[in-house]
């Protein structure tokens, strides 16, 4: 059956072939003898499918278009050879390339889990600095002037603790 | 110093007095953490890896648990004591393969390692001996807190914690459970296994080697998806499956004690033979004696009070420790398998004959 399929990493002539099933899909990998040993496939701890996969996925050719990441300096085409990212900001950058392997590997393509509790914060401040904002603005409107007096202190305070 | 202290130190395989230890030798949870503003270290230049680590160490200083720890800048230790912090796995091969400007921090009892600047800034890792996820998410995820009020971790809403390789995105976490399943592999079932559990998102790696023929019947199991799911949620999943291998497992047994005792006892009795009289012993072939010696008192052939010193014996028997009770870089594998052999013979000589007699044969 192997009909001189190329390497997934570099296009060279593929001597190993490894298949693995994700989220029902069948995903097939082929490397040249040099990939193979470079991925650590002859190292037994070392070596993980889902990794080769990744860097196969992160090369695909059919993205044409070579961006370079205005943080790291981390190049597309730097995705095939390493099959890991430059720096967090590669994840905005090259977001179209990471899609697909995010969406074929993971369960969801959005985080559901945990958020740092300083994160968490700003992100619980913002929203309430939001509602109280809503709520200042009704008050001014329906003339309840001691309500919107309370809302202002409240946003006061909440701008002026902002060191968390 | 460290090295003598994590060798004094009981080893994660040595036992539990968890009623499920006799299949489940250890759980761990790892989380992928990397610092805002930083390259990850596999694209950082040396100078920036060197800010990282530095930077990742002042924070860790200030931390409870670590105050009481060990930190080690990795190139300061020698060969030897590097395998023997991979084969304890307290630090992986990826780091030791690259160990300039890395770190790991070691936390007094060893149940928590924090390795830096591996493929991601922080590997933080909690192990535990038997089945503890629930115990090990809470100790993990309060120090994962305690961490981010010293550094800025990076993190978007939409992605998650965003780490190196987009396979760890997310949550960045990976639960695994090491399992002793020498019942599926003796009746010839764990390749079907693990073909299954792949289907499932739920990677298997043998601890010593590589698919359903690992040496000593050590798997690995852990979820392969971080993204999408909740932290609790990916554990519970994995501890779902957790459940059906480990009643496969003693299907397994059951079976082979029913159907081909005799075969069972006489592999048993080599086994037993092998540890006591060897002068060679290879790494693959001491995993795989020690497998059958371990189930052999899980069958009660042999008194529970020599599951320590089987289980401590796996660890013990890796290349690193072996060097190192030799003193010396053993280049020479014949030379290694001498004395693995010799250390096991010594371990083993005075075990109690063992009692077939539980056994319908
Ligand atoms: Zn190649
Ligand atoms: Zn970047």
């Amino acid at each position: 059956m192997s009909e001189n399929l190329k390497c997934n990493i570099c296009s060279e002539l593929a001597t190993v072939h490894l298949t693995q099933v994700i989220n029902n899909k069948v995903h097939k990998i082929d490397l040249c003898e040099t990939c193979a040993n470079e991925k650590g496939i002859t190292d037994p701890e070392g070596f993980s499918l889902t990794e080769i996969l990744t860097s196969g996925y992160l090369g695909n050719d059919k993205v044409v278009s070579d961006k370079t990441c205005k943080n790291c300096g981390f190049k597309t085409s730097d995705l095939k050879k390493l099959g890991r990212l430059g720096c967090p900001e590669c994840y905005q950058t090259m977001s179209d390339n990471i899609y697909p392997v995010l969406k074929d590997l993971h369960k969801g393509t959005t985080h559901v889990g945990k958020v740092p509790s300083r994160i968490f914060n700003v992100i619980t401040k913002n929203k309430r600095l939001n509602e109280l904002k809503t709520l200042l603005n009704e008050a001014v409107k329906s003339e309840c002037y001691e309500d919107a007096a309370m809302h202002r202190d409240e946003i006061e305070h909440l701008n002026t603790n902002s060191e968390i | 110093m460290l090295i003598d202290s994590i060798l004094k130190t009981d080893n994660e395989m040595m036992s539990s007095s968890s009623a499920m230890s006799p299949i489940v030798l250890s759980t761990r949870v790892r989380l992928a953490r990397n610092l805002m503003n930083f390259s990850f270290p596999g694209w950082a230049k040396k100078s920036e890896k060197n800010k990282i680590l530095n930077k990742c160490l002042e924070a860790l200083k200030d931390i409870e648990i670590f105050k009481s720890g060990t930190l080690i800048k990795v190139e300061e230790l020698n060969e030897i004591e590097r395998l023997i912090l991979v084969e304890r796995h307290m630090i992986s091969r990826e780091l030791i393969n690259n160990y300039n400007n890395t770190g790991v921090f070691i936390n007094e009892d060893h149940s928590c390692a924090i390795m830096l600047n591996e493929e991601d800034h922080l590997r933080i890792q909690y192990i535990e001996r038997g089945y503890k996820f629930n115990q090990i998410w809470n100790s993990i995820n309060s120090i994962d807190d305690e961490i981010e009020q010293h550094l800025d971790y990076a993190f978007s809403d939409k992605f998650g914690y965003l780490t190196a390789c987009p396979t760890n995105v997310g949550t960045g976490l990976r639960a695994s459970a090491m399992l002793h399943l020498p019942g599926l592999v003796i009746s010839n079932h764990m390749e079907k296994c693990i073909r299954a559990l792949n289907q499932t998102g739920i990677a298997v790696r043998g601890l010593f080697g590589e698919g359903s023929d690992a040496s000593g019947s050590i798997f690995q199991i852990s979820n392969q998806q971080t993204l999408g799911d909740s932290e609790k949620s990916i554990i519970k999943r994995l501890t779902i499956f957790l459940t059906e291998i480990i009643e496969q497992e003693n299907n397994s047994r059951q079976n082979l004690l029913e159907t081909q005792p005799l075969k069972l006892a006489d592999k048993i009795g080599r086994a037993y033979g092998v540890l006591q009289n060897s002068l060679l012993l290879s790494s693959a072939e001491a995993m795989d004696l020690l497998s059958v010696l371990r189930l052999a008192i899980d069958l009660k052939l042999l008194d529970e009070s020599y599951r320590n010193s089987v289980d401590n014996a796996f660890i013990e028997c890796q290349p690193g420790h072996i060097q190192f009770k030799a003193k010396t870089n053993i280049d020479s594998s014949t030379m290694r398998d001498k004395f693995r052999a010799n250390y096991l013979r010594t371990q083993f000589d005075d075990l109690p004959p063992l009692n077939f007699d539980v056994l319908n044969i």
